[in-house]
């Protein structure tokens, strides 16, 4: 009895303890309810985000660059279709075998398959080996044919940069190629879009217009799992190709400029007198930029670099000559504006000129007699021009020469490789080589030699600064959103000086009319240095002015030997030049033609200016149609 | 009185069968088929090794716990002390002889079966204390000798599982053991005082910790400290369970574990995968259940007559509630990462044999609830 008594006061205080630790269970479930809460239904969203996080990851892929188009809106860069042959090591059977089918298949080098083993060592097995960035067609279809035995290969079709006419537009647009270091670095949008396989421009516009033409990325989004190995594709997000880009350029013009230099070193640039749009810029010999974009080959870059007609060097911006006698219409203009001399007035040319001892010879030995400025300009009398530099003085003629752009860039930023070029005044002498201006120096500066160094780009802005009746303008390569016709253009160049003296370069306007005529009878009238390349027909008729540029001094002994051009060895020969502008009665387009050591301006240059004249104003009428405006901010 | 109608201990079968608690039956059996689909989406939505596993391991123990219900409570008095003799025996040959896996040794061959003796402890030691509890005068129970008695009992086990190491399994068999002595009436005022003393005790105990013990309480400290190392278990279990949302992501579809973020996704973190495929619902649903089992084994606890089966239900409601708290609170992020399964539902055959074995007892309690122990 008694010990059922304990028993049950027993199972009380046990029952007692239990509601106790009964209430304790029903807070603490409470408690892990809450969390449970707040986990899933208040900080659901966090942590969905988060799971998507870890479960998605997002590849880059090379954005699509995008296109440049001439001014008639032909690709002259583009993208192209390539194929491509990876190798996903993982989904390899047998990896040798692999390789020797596929050394067999493509004639694969040793050096290949050791870089294609490297690459394999670095990568996780997941990602894929690039064999090949380019197969052709018929290696393609190869591969295709082939797959069945080619377990873990896939063929890819991707997109690369193409410049369809090769060789052209070099110098204008640079090329592409995988970026370096310094290129990521550098370039805040190149970093952030990078990704292997992604070419950005290295040189010229490509280089220059990179944030414009980038595009964004593609990006595909694959569900991952915990070890980062893709799992499902679950989304492909195209990217923005980047801006299409319109020049001012026309690929004809530019074509005929590259047959017209075929073989030889120079430069032919053309550009429009009143809008200041480069119609054609091109820098012989050239080099095809496509090679570069896989790479170029050690033998083929040798064969670039090498070439004694420097290909690498863009001569119409970055090749700096003396203008020989194409600096003349500036001397003359100077002279008139400084009223140092009027069109009547005369010197008489012996040959030579004598000064402080030093003699100065004409070009024509047996001289030219008595001339006027529009006899010296028209049979390019060296005696003439030494005398009115030296009435005018060096420093005047600068003056003159800035105003129509000697001496400074012209198309500013886009070129990284554009050179300034030089003319001389007695501070820039003093200051740079610390010696006194001789006279002797302003006589032949006065014939476009000396320390003066101009390109030939800018010889074609003097020209069309001149043609146009004396008005600055701004050269641009690129159509942008500042629209104006040529008409529009020249009404307003006119209308922009009465408010802006600065960009009206001269004092009276007679004076600009009467080196145009000189520089027309230099062309069109018998006896002028470019007459034998003259065109009658008014419509084509142009006004020019040659130039040849010594190399080098000219011996005593060498004067008399008096030799003809392939008697001489071909770097002492002379550089020919031309500059020209046309048609001659309403004057649209100027040239300037530079011909490396071509000898003479009227035999080597002035002959091409002929046949692209012909071609510039047939296309005149095509190029007004077109629009002159893009939607684009540059 | 009652014990003029002294009952009759021999039962026909059918009187058993009768007796049995089919709501609690019924939640064990819903707990398994769930945890069965569950161990499907572990194994990635097809039937691999695991699944096959905890199937055929679910339909040996759950038998095995229907026989053990139809033993009659007397025998679980008599031979508790023996159970808790032999696993001691088992937890020192492991510790001999165990097999060593992932820098600990806790398992023992039996050629059947990989044991864990230390899972089985947990019960043994509810059983032996229910005995010792049972037979104990009342106006001892306070007395410095049963005491002392008593948590020798605790302890041994604990050091040998401690020695494994073994850390959560140890907790458990302490708040197994202790929760006897509180229902046995050891004076609030002890459990107090000796609170009191762990607390102060603590730093110095946390000195005693192996690195990676102390690494994962400041883990839990602060997960964010090394999320890709030491915190990376508990951040990727948290984004599970709280992507999960209200309704889950489906059956199937839980991407933290199909895309293998989550660890130990069978075994300790397995509420996690199932918390993020159902969602809130769900879980709270597997809570009902878990409560409605907790609860169940308190009402037969409340029924039974004897002190023994008492001591023996309480404890172990009180011990399954613990395994779910501990499990739930560290997949939650609210207590470090011990080691610790949730019953029925990870995968691990000891956990839910000593699981089943205590739910066979529970209902042999059940059956014989009548049957008093001298």
């Amino acid at each position: 009895m008694i010990k059922e008594n304990l028993s049950i006061r027993k199972a009380d205080i046990i029952n007692r303890r239990m509601f106790i630790i009964g209430a304790a269970k029903v807070l603490i479930f409470v408690g892990i309810i809450g969390r449970l809460f707040s986990l899933q239904i208040n900080e659901n969203k966090k942590y969905l985000t988060l799971s998507d996080k870890n479960r998605i990851r997002e590849w880059k892929l090379p954005p699509t660059r995008g296109n440049i188009v001439d001014y008639f809106g032909n690709i002259i860069a583009g993208n192209l279709k390539v194929y491509q042959l990876h190798i996903i090591p993982e989904q390899v059977e047998n990896f040798n075998y692999l390789l020797n089918r596929l050394k067999f298949l493509l004639q694969l080098s040793e050096k290949k398959i050791l870089n294609i083993l490297k690459s394999k060592k670095k990568l996780k097995p997941w990602e894929s080996i690039i064999v090949s960035e380019n197969l052709s067609w018929s290696q393609f279809v190869k591969v295709n044919n082939y797959l069945y035995d080619l377990v873990g290969v896939k063929p890819v079709m991707t997109i690369s940069r193409n410049y369809p006419f090769n060789d052209i537009y070099t110098h204008v647009l640079g090329y592409v190629s995988q970026p370096n270091e310094n290129d990521i670095l550098q370039n805040q949008i190149i970093q952030e879009r990078f990704v292997p396989g992604m070419k950005v421009g290295k040189l010229g516009l490509e280089k220059t217009l990179e944030n414009h033409l980038i595009g964004t990325n593609d990006i595909q989004r694959y569900e991952v799992n915990a070890y980062g190995k893709r799992i499902n594709h679950l989304e492909y997000q195209k990217g923005k190709q980047g801006s299409k880009i319109r020049l001012t350029v026309d690929t004809e013009v530019q074509k005929l400029s590259a047959k017209l230099l075929a073989g030889q070193a120079g430069s032919i640039s053309v550009m429009d007198i009143y809008t200041g749009e480069v119609v054609a810029m091109y820098s012989s010999p050239s080099y095809d930029p496509n090679l570069f974009l896989f790479g170029i080959s050690k033998d083929e870059w040798e064969l670039i670099r090498n070439n004694p007609l420097k290909p690498l060097i863009n001569k119409t911006l970055s090749g700096l000559y003396s203008p020989g006698s194409t600096i003349k219409p500036i001397v003359a203009l100077s002279a008139l504006e400084n009223n140092i001399i009027n069109p009547n007035f005369k010197v008489k040319c012996t040959g030579k000129t004598e000064l402080y001892g030093q003699t100065f010879h004409c070009w024509k030995e047996k001289g030219h007699g008595f001339v006027s400025l529009n006899n010296a300009m028209k049979q390019s009398c060296d005696t003439y021009f030494y005398e009115i530099a030296r009435l005018l003085g060096v420093d005047r003629l600068k003056i003159t020469a800035k105003k129509f752009g000697l001496g400074e860039k012209v198309l500013g930023d886009y070129f990284e490789n554009e050179k300034k070029g030089l003319f001389p005044n007695t501070s820039w002498k003093k200051n740079n080589l610390g010696k006194g201006w001789v006279l002797g120096e302003t006589l032949i500066t006065g014939i476009g030699q000396g320390y003066t160094q101009t390109t030939p780009l800018q010889l074609c802005l003097m020209t069309a600064q001149i043609a146009n009746g004396g008005y600055s303008i701004k050269p641009k390569i690129i159509v942008n959103n500042d629209p104006l016709s040529f008409e529009e253009a020249k009404k307003n160049m006119k209308e922009q000086s009465l408010i802006n003296f600065n960009t009206q370069l001269f004092k009276d306007e007679k004076n600009i009319k009467i080196v145009q005529e000189a520089m027309f009878s230099s062309t069109n009238e018998i006896g002028g240095t470019s007459y034998r390349s003259r065109i009658d027909n008014p419509k084509y008729q142009f006004a020019g002015k040659t130039g040849t540029a010594q190399v080098k001094r000219i011996s005593k002994r060498e004067r008399e030997l008096d030799l003809k051009i392939d008697q001489i060895p071909y770097n002492d020969r002379d550089h020919a030049l031309y500059v020209a502008y046309g048609p001659y009665e309403n004057p649209r387009y100027a040239l300037s033609i530079i011909v490396e050591h071509g000898g003479s301006g009227s035999k080597a240059a002035a002959p091409m200016a002929k046949k692209l004249f012909k071609l510039i104003i047939d296309r005149d009428a095509l190029r007004e149609k077109q629009p002159n405006f893009e939607e684009i901010d540059i | 009185m009652f014990q003029h109608k002294r009952f009759n201990s021999e039962l026909t079968f059918f009187q058993k069968v009768k007796d049995l608690d089919y709501i609690l039956i019924l939640c064990i059996v819903l707990l398994s088929i769930i945890s069965v689909f569950v161990m499907y989406s572990t194994d990635g939505g097809e039937i691999l090794y695991h699944t096959k596993s905890h199937f055929i391991k679910i339909l040996v123990f759950f038998t095995l716990m229907m026989v053990i219900s139809f033993f009659n409570i007397k025998f679980w008095h008599i031979t508790s002390y023996i159970f808790y003799f032999s696993i001691i025996l088992l937890l020192i040959w492991v510790a001999m002889y165990g097999i060593k896996a992932s820098g600990s040794q806790r398992w023992v061959d039996l050629y059947f079966i990989v044991l864990q003796p230390s899972e089985l402890m947990k019960i043994g030691v509810i059983l032996c204390l229910a005995k010792y509890y049972h037979r104990l005068k009342i106006d001892s129970v306070n007395s410095l000798l049963s005491i002392t008695v008593a948590l020798t009992i605790i302890i041994i086990p604990i050091i040998l599982v401690l020695a494994q190491p073994d850390l959560g399994t140890s907790i458990l068999i302490a708040f197994s053991g202790l929760i006897i002595l509180w229902l046995g009436g050891v004076k609030i005022k002890y459990f107090f005082v000796s609170f009191i003393t762990f607390l102060i005790s603590l730093p110095f105990i946390i000195s005693f910790l192996k690195p990676y013990q102390k690494l994962r309480i400041l883990t839990f400290l602060d997960p964010d400290r090394d999320p890709l190392g030491a915190g990376y278990q508990i951040i990727q279990s948290k984004i599970a369970i709280g992507s999960g949302g209200l309704s889950g992501k489906g059956f199937l579809k839980g991407t933290q574990s199909y895309l293998e973020f989550l660890p130990e996704k069978h075994t300790d973190f397995i509420f996690t995968l199932f918390s993020e495929e159902f969602g809130f619902l769900g879980s709270i649903g597997l809570l009902i259940i878990y409560t409605i089992i907790i609860v169940r084994i308190i009402r037969i606890g409340v029924l039974s007559r004897s002190n023994f089966a008492k001591f023996f239900c309480f404890g172990f409601a009180f011990a399954i509630f613990i395994y779910i708290v501990v499990n739930l609170s560290m997949v939650l992020g609210l207590l470090p990462i011990v080691g610790s399964p949730l019953p029925i539902m990870s995968y691990g055959g000891s956990s839910m044999l000593a699981t089943m074995i205590g739910f066979g007892i529970v209902l042999s309690a059940k059956i014989n609830h009548r049957q008093t122990i001298a």
